[in-house]
């Protein structure tokens, strides 16, 4: 036992003294910390500067005050004017753009276009389009001769917003937010898949290093082949850990901040104004403070995201996170090592890569699948086949699995992680001292009968 | 008494049979030197006395008791394929075998201090491993091996990637540490150095035992027929009915012959016959090199 951890205190200690570790640990937490805040703060702040367009027609007026004034955006409707003499001109006139329409527009759908030096936002283009789209519709409903059409047009006209209520236990409602549950799948999910297949290939290096650097034989005539498999495969295991626990403190931490700094009433303006145009481009001047007063309710919007967050069961995931990645991780990475010791250098690894890469990949593709549906049978069953189920449990937990549920999960694996760790470390016994030989499944399987 | 021994040991690899029905016996204070062709099964055999592998039948004996798994303290292994972290520095790497060994790291700062300096690669501290010349990595890693002074010393192919200097400080430092009480089972193809310091040897051909016993004795017996006979000047003689020629040949105005006896025969007799073809300068039992017997016996059973 004493062997063990002097072997899991080397296999820690090398790897989180590397730069890359060091690197990676500090810097992902930053791009999680970006990926959750950067789109809030954008939604928020969409427009950005006050944009005043030019529209320009060709002969005709037909779309003339179609598109009407928004707070982002003013359209000026200039009669007799060609493009050709605007496009010198135009930003001294103040002008953001030119939007040219052609009155071919009704018959062909790219007969329009925008002149400016930037490019537009896509929230600006689906406005024009989206105006102009239903002006058109209304002129061909006017062919039909209907009466009372601006009426019917009036009252027909329907906004949509899907609220979702879930029921808890005690039969009551809860708001929800699917986002944030459908998100948190993905992040989870995500995360597991990363992690099991990073630190599982480490494992397998490290074994492939040990075998070609020839270091494994000294260590096995001090050591049994199992301690030192278990030793290195632990070692990463705490490794993760590390990196893990550094990884959500840093970005509640992150996050904690952007959020206290933004949501006081006094830092409202300037943050909101400010971050997402340095971040998107840093030469935008900053605009005025005009738009405060129609900040509020968005802000509400975010902190509800928040709330919402919040109000998830972080402890459950939390423990089921390091229960799935545990024995996750140690079912897999115990199969890499038995690939890493049956071969001889990094690149005949492919062979025996392709059969464990699958259930990953597939696992991490029914946990995208999951976030849709997460009470199909599909994603039930492969939430509790081994192989899948740390990556797929993980994704539906958010989504509030039943107990007995994840119980089931969790034996099963446990089950399947010891038989899979005993077989791999019977394979490993041979595979190391094995050299020159290219090494087949059968071999393998021949190994695994070996007495000792 | 025997410190080590091997009865009867068996190992099969699937249809190979590596190791069949062996037995060694190695004494206390000696070095044995463990010899055969490339894949008789030597290697089979080391790996089993460390306990890497176990054998399908057979017993293992260190100091009269069972061999068991906690003996690994005992042992010190140096083997063919010796390899070390080249990422890793060599100070931190010696302190972590030596404590895999058991020992404490103060303990094995101490001695690894002593054995740096002793190898005069106390400079090489806090380098990394791939900073170092082979030979530097060699005395590394013999150091790591004696470190935590094992009963039972087992060298695979030791002076490899050493040059002569180097190669006559790890010989005075094997020869010290069996001086030191250690025992010693030394594999080698270099059979220059199992003259000079093997006491016994056991020869592995095709996963069995051909030849074992004290290596004066074993070469003794391979010459108990043959002579070498040196006369001064150019002189030539003939075989007769109580010797043949086997080989002769002129170097610096001597003439050389190796005679083989037949049959029962006095060397007086044969020194009569001789002293009239010339001016004998010496005559002597020839003991055939450990390379001839080798390449003999091996090829006997081809």
């Amino acid at each position: 036992m004493n062997k063990i951890s002097v072997i899991i205190k080397r296999e820690y200690i090398t790897r989180v003294r590397k730069k890359s570790f060091i690197i990676m640990t500090i810097l992902a937490p930053i791009l999680m910390a970006a990926i959750i805040i950067v789109p809030t703060l954008v939604m928020m702040n969409q427009g950005g500067e006050f944009k005043k367009i030019a529209v320009i027609e060709d002969n005709s007026d037909l779309f003339k005050g179609v598109i009407k004034n928004t707070k982002d955006a003013e359209f000026v409707y200039l009669e007799n004017t060609k493009v050709e003499d605007l496009k010198k001109t135009f930003e001294k006139a103040g002008y953001y753009g030119i939007l040219y329409i052609s009155p071919e527009l009704v018959n062909t759908p790219n007969a329009a276009y925008i002149i400016s030096k930037k490019q537009p936002p896509i929230g600006l283009l689906q406005y024009i389009e989206n105006s102009l789209k239903k002006e058109i519709e209304r002129q061909k409903l006017l062919a039909y001769k209907i009466e009372n059409l601006d009426d019917i047009m009036k009252n027909v006209e329907t906004n949509v917003s899907v609220q979702t209520k879930k029921l808890d236990e005690s039969g009551n409602e809860q708001g929800t937010s699917t986002g944030i549950a459908m998100a948190l799948a993905y992040i989870l999910g995500f995360l597991m898949y990363m992690l099991v297949f990073i630190f599982g290939a480490q494992v397998m290096r490290g074994v492939i290093e040990e075998k070609t650097s020839r270091v494994v034989e000294v260590i096995i005539s001090s050591v049994k082949p199992v301690q030192l498999m278990m030793g290195k495969i632990i070692g990463i295991a705490l490794v993760g850990l590390t990196q893990f626990m550094i990884w959500i403190i840093l970005t509640i931490g992150i996050v904690g901040i952007v959020k206290t700094s933004i949501l006081p009433k006094s830092g409202i303006t300037e943050m909101s104004q400010t971050m997402p145009q340095n971040l998107m481009s840093g030469n935008q001047p900053v605009a005025g403070k005009a738009q405060t007063a129609e900040m509020s309710p968005q802000l509400a919007e975010f902190s509800k995201l928040f709330d919402s967050a919040m109000h998830q069961r972080w402890g459950l995931i939390i423990v089921c996170f390091v229960f799935y990645f545990v024995t996750g991780y140690l079912l897999y990475a115990s199969v890499f090592a038995a690939i890493g010791s049956a071969v001889d250098n990094e690149t005949e690894t492919q062979q025996f890569m392709l059969p464990v890469t699958i259930p990953i990949i597939l696992g991490l593709m029914v946990a995208m699948g999951t976030m849709q549906n997460p009470e199909s049978s599909l994603s039930f069953w492969c939430s509790m086949i081994p192989l899948t189920s740390p990556i797929v449990m993980m994704a539906r937990i958010p989504f509030d699995v039943p107990p007995w549920q994840i119980a089931i999960s969790m034996v099963i694996m446990l089950v399947t992680f010891a038989a899979f760790v005993w077989m791999a470390a019977k394979i490993y016994r041979t595979g190391i001292l094995m050299y020159g030989k290219k090494t087949s499944w059968k071999e393998m399987w021949k190994w695994l009968r070996y007495s000792g | 008494m025997a410190l080590f021994e091997a009865k009867n040991v068996t190992k099969q690899y699937g249809n190979q049979l590596a190791l069949d029905n062996v037995s060694i016996s190695v004494p206390e204070q000696c070095i044995y030197g463990l010899l055969g062709p490339n894949g008789a099964g030597k290697t089979t055999l080391i790996r089993i006395i460390n306990q890497i592998t176990g054998p399908d039948t057979g017993e293992l004996f260190l100091n009269g008791k069972k061999l068991m798994p906690a003996d690994v303290q005992l042992i010190g292994y140096l083997p063919e394929e010796r390899g070390l972290y080249k990422k890793m520095k060599v100070g931190e790497q010696a302190l972590y075998f030596a404590q895999l060994k058991g020992l404490s790291k103060a303990e094995a700062m101490k001695r690894l201090k002593y054995w740096f300096k002793k190898l005069d690669i106390i400079d090489w501290w806090g380098k990394k491993v791939e900073e170092l010349s082979k030979g530097m990595q060699q005395k590394v890693q013999f150091v790591t091996t004696v470190l935590h002074e094992p009963k039972l010393l087992i060298f695979d192919e030791p002076f490899t990637g050493f040059d002569p200097l180097n190669t006559k400080i790890v010989k005075n430092e094997i020869l010290f540490l069996r001086e030191r009480g250690a025992t010693i089972i030394f594999s080698t193809h270099n059979m220059e150095s199992v003259e000079e310091l093997c006491d016994n040897i056991t020869l592995i051909d095709k996963a069995k035992t051909i030849l074992e016993g004290s290596v004066h004795e074993i070469r003794s017996k391979w010459a108990a027929n043959e002579y070498d006979l040196v006369f001064e000047g150019d002189v030539k003689i003939e075989g007769n009915g109580h010797y043949n020629i086997l080989k002769q040949q002129k170097d610096n105005n001597k003439s050389i012959f190796r005679l083989k006896t037949t049959g029962d025969i006095n060397t007086n007799d044969i020194l009569q016959t001789a002293i009239k073809s010339g001016n004998i300068i010496s005559f002597n039992p020839a003991l055939p090199s450990m390379n001839e017997i080798f390449i003999r016996v091996v090829e006997a059973r081809n």
